[in-house]
């Protein structure tokens, strides 16, 4: 038991960091604050004043955001069906005993390990290339037409490649909680005559639904703020057929050199994330009880 | 109807025979308990019969029917786990319903079943509730439960009661047996506790290094074991074995007497020797003695004995229970 004393020192111990950290997140969400009111654009230096919510109306006027957001969605939503689905099929097949399985499990985990500029250059010019690309050759193989996915679908392509690298995160966390399932209960419901399909809902799939949840959560936060695999592949486009949130305040900064629309932007960012983690948090509550 | 019948059931995993061969005949309505010490096979060959393991050879027939090939929901059996295995996350409503809603049975049947199971084992307060909100008993009770509604030709039990505490222990054996007796299904029942073997059971089957020693009713393992294993595992405290001359003047290589049998003396008997702990529980009296040639020896007195630690004794076998092992440790 802490005495009363120690809980003070305690406190005083750990305030330097707490400052630290309080300063590294208030600062730069500050400063953003503050340009998001101001008009300040790159071209024109010195130009600087305060404009209230304009920078607000702006973005959120902007054709571009609505579509931003729906592409968002889709990227998030679509890369979390592809990996919770796949990695639970994977981690059923990795759970069984079999040949080499130490050797398949790390290459199933490698796509991780790969920076995602490397992987999407990768998908780009090895594998969807409609001249070069292996999927091209494919195609050609059995006399169809090349499909020019960056080109014809590329929000679609970038789903994959996302997908493809989250899907070993989605399945290690999945084979890990499949493998602290007790074998008594499964015997038991062989006993009880369930089929492997009733197995699989009745035991298999509540046994994971708190695993799933991690995934779920954690793969949100880091999905919301894909960059780098659009910024290789597409540049966001055609038009803004593959632009999300980020990459649009990027593209207000960086291209447009608009720091306050884009301060405005990435405001707006902000508050949706956290309206997401509000749910997520629920559903969290929800399945932890 | 619930007979089961091994014929030559032998169980092998890899090169290592758990089980060597195994003939046993179990009749209907009868309680049967596996007892033996930890890795003597017991819950492989309980096991086997449930069809959780495959039989490596050998024939297993349930009511005159092979089942050896059989899927484990075929078989018509009921098994109750060590860790109770009931699913978390289902109230325990749904957890004693499974094996009813996997058999397609209609809804109002499957309720009234486990309205009934439920009233048998006193669940009836707590159907919706989790089995992580359950205490240890009435988690057993609720994997009872879900053996029941099946209805099953025979239970098969794995050291179901290695979980709970002492004193739980002893309710959940009565509350096992009186179940037996009303259901009057036969029932299997493994564990090492050899007390529980001895009051559960219609009839033990003693098992060492997957071989059966001695199969018959708790007193006549008890009066005519048929070997040296089985007369120490059967009996609490284990019986005592003396060797050399003491044995050899009854023309055995050892001798056993159960620590009931000794009559207790402080100035005269057959056997000398000085008590080292005395334990005296008031209905009984423990006595730890190092007899003079050496040997261990634990004897119980009825009721109150005064002696101390450090004190002389004379023990005396009484007349017809000593038993005799030859080299090999057969009874002679």
């Amino acid at each position: 038991m802490a005495t009363r004393h120690q809980k003070t020192l305690a406190r005083l111990m750990v305030a330097p960091s707490v400052l630290l950290l309080l300063g590294w997140m208030i600062v730069p969400l500050a400063m953003t604050l503050w340009f998001s009111f101001q008009s300040y654009n790159l071209l024109s230096p010195g130009m600087e004043q305060f404009i209230g919510w304009t920078n607000y109306k702006y973005f959120l006027s902007d054709p571009a955001f609505w579509t931003a957001m729906q592409n968002t969605l889709l990227l998030v939503g679509g890369v979390l069906v592809i990996t919770v689905g796949g990695g639970i099929l994977l981690a059923l097949l990795l759970d069984q005993p079999m040949f080499g399985q130490g050797i398949v499990r790390i290459l199933v985990i490698a796509p991780f390990f790969i920076m995602p500029t490397v992987s999407a250059l990768v998908w780009k010019n090895m594998f969807m290339n409609p001249v070069n690309g292996l999927f091209a050759w494919l195609a050609k193989a059995v006399g169809a037409q090349p499909i020019d996915f960056l080109a014809q679908y590329p929000l679609m392509s970038i789903i994959l490649i996302v997908a493809w690298q989250w899907l070993p995160f989605a399945t290690l966390i999945l084979l890990t909680a499949l493998q602290s399932l007790d074998s008594e209960q499964m015997e038991a419901a062989e006993m009880d005559g369930a089929s492997a399909l009733s197995k699989f809902i009745h035991l298999i799939l509540p046994h994971l639904s708190r695993a799933i949840t991690v995934v779920i959560l954690i793969e949100t936060i880091f999905l919301l703020s894909v960059f780098a695999e659009i910024l290789v592949t597409t540049n966001g486009g055609p038009g803004y057929q593959s632009t999300n949130l980020t990459y649009l305040v990027f593209s207000q900064a960086l291209l447009q050199f608009d720091v306050g629309g884009a301060s405005a932007g990435g405001i707006i960012a902000v508050i949706l994330a956290n309206i997401v983690a509000i749910f997520l948090m629920r559903m969290i509550g929800k399945t932890l009880e | 109807m619930g007979s089961i019948t091994l014929q030559q059931v032998r169980k092998a995993f890899g090169d290592v025979e758990v089980i060597p061969g195994v003939d046993l005949e179990i009749h209907d309505g009868e309680f049967v308990v596996f007892v033996g010490p930890s890795g003597c096979g017991k819950s492989t060959l309980l096991r086997l019969i449930a069809g959780l393991e495959d039989v490596t050879s050998g024939q297993i027939l349930i009511d005159g029917q092979d089942v050896t090939q059989a899927a484990p929901a075929k078989r018509k059996l009921a098994m109750v786990f060590q860790s109770y295995a009931l699913y978390p996350h289902m109230s325990v409503r749904k957890n004693i319903a499974f094996p009813l809603k996997m058999a397609g049975m209609a809804a109002d049947e499957q309720e009234r079943r486990v309205q009934h199971a439920a009233g048998i084992l006193n669940l009836t307060d707590y159907l919706d509730r989790r089995p992580g909100q359950l205490s240890g008993g009435q988690r057993q009770r609720v994997a009872i439960g879900r053996a029941i509604v099946r209805e099953p030709s025979a239970f098969l039990f794995d050291e179901p009661l290695s979980n709970l505490d002492a004193a739980l222990r002893v309710n959940m054996r009565v509350e096992i047996s009186e179940l037996h007796k009303k259901l009057a299904t036969t029932m299997i029942y493994v564990t090492h506790d050899q007390v529980e073997a001895m009051t559960m059971a219609d009839k033990i089957v003693v098992l060492r290094a997957g071989l059966v020693e001695q199969v018959g009713s708790p007193l006549e393992l008890y009066r005519t074991p048929r070997n040296r294993f089985v007369a120490g595992f059967i009996g609490s405290p284990n019986m005592n074995f003396i060797e050399g001359e003491a044995a050899a003047r009854l023309g055995a290589h050892a001798i056993g007497v159960r620590p009931e049998h000794f009559a207790m003396s402080t100035s005269e008997g057959q056997f000398a020797g000085t008590v080292g702990v005395a334990e005296h529980l008031g209905s009984d009296t423990f006595l730890h003695v190092d007899l003079d040639g050496g040997t261990h020896i634990v004897a119980r007195a009825a009721g109150e004995f005064p002696v101390h630690h450090g004190d002389r004794i004379y023990l005396t076998p009484q007349d017809g229970r000593v038993y005799r092992f030859d080299q090999q440790g057969l009874a002679l």
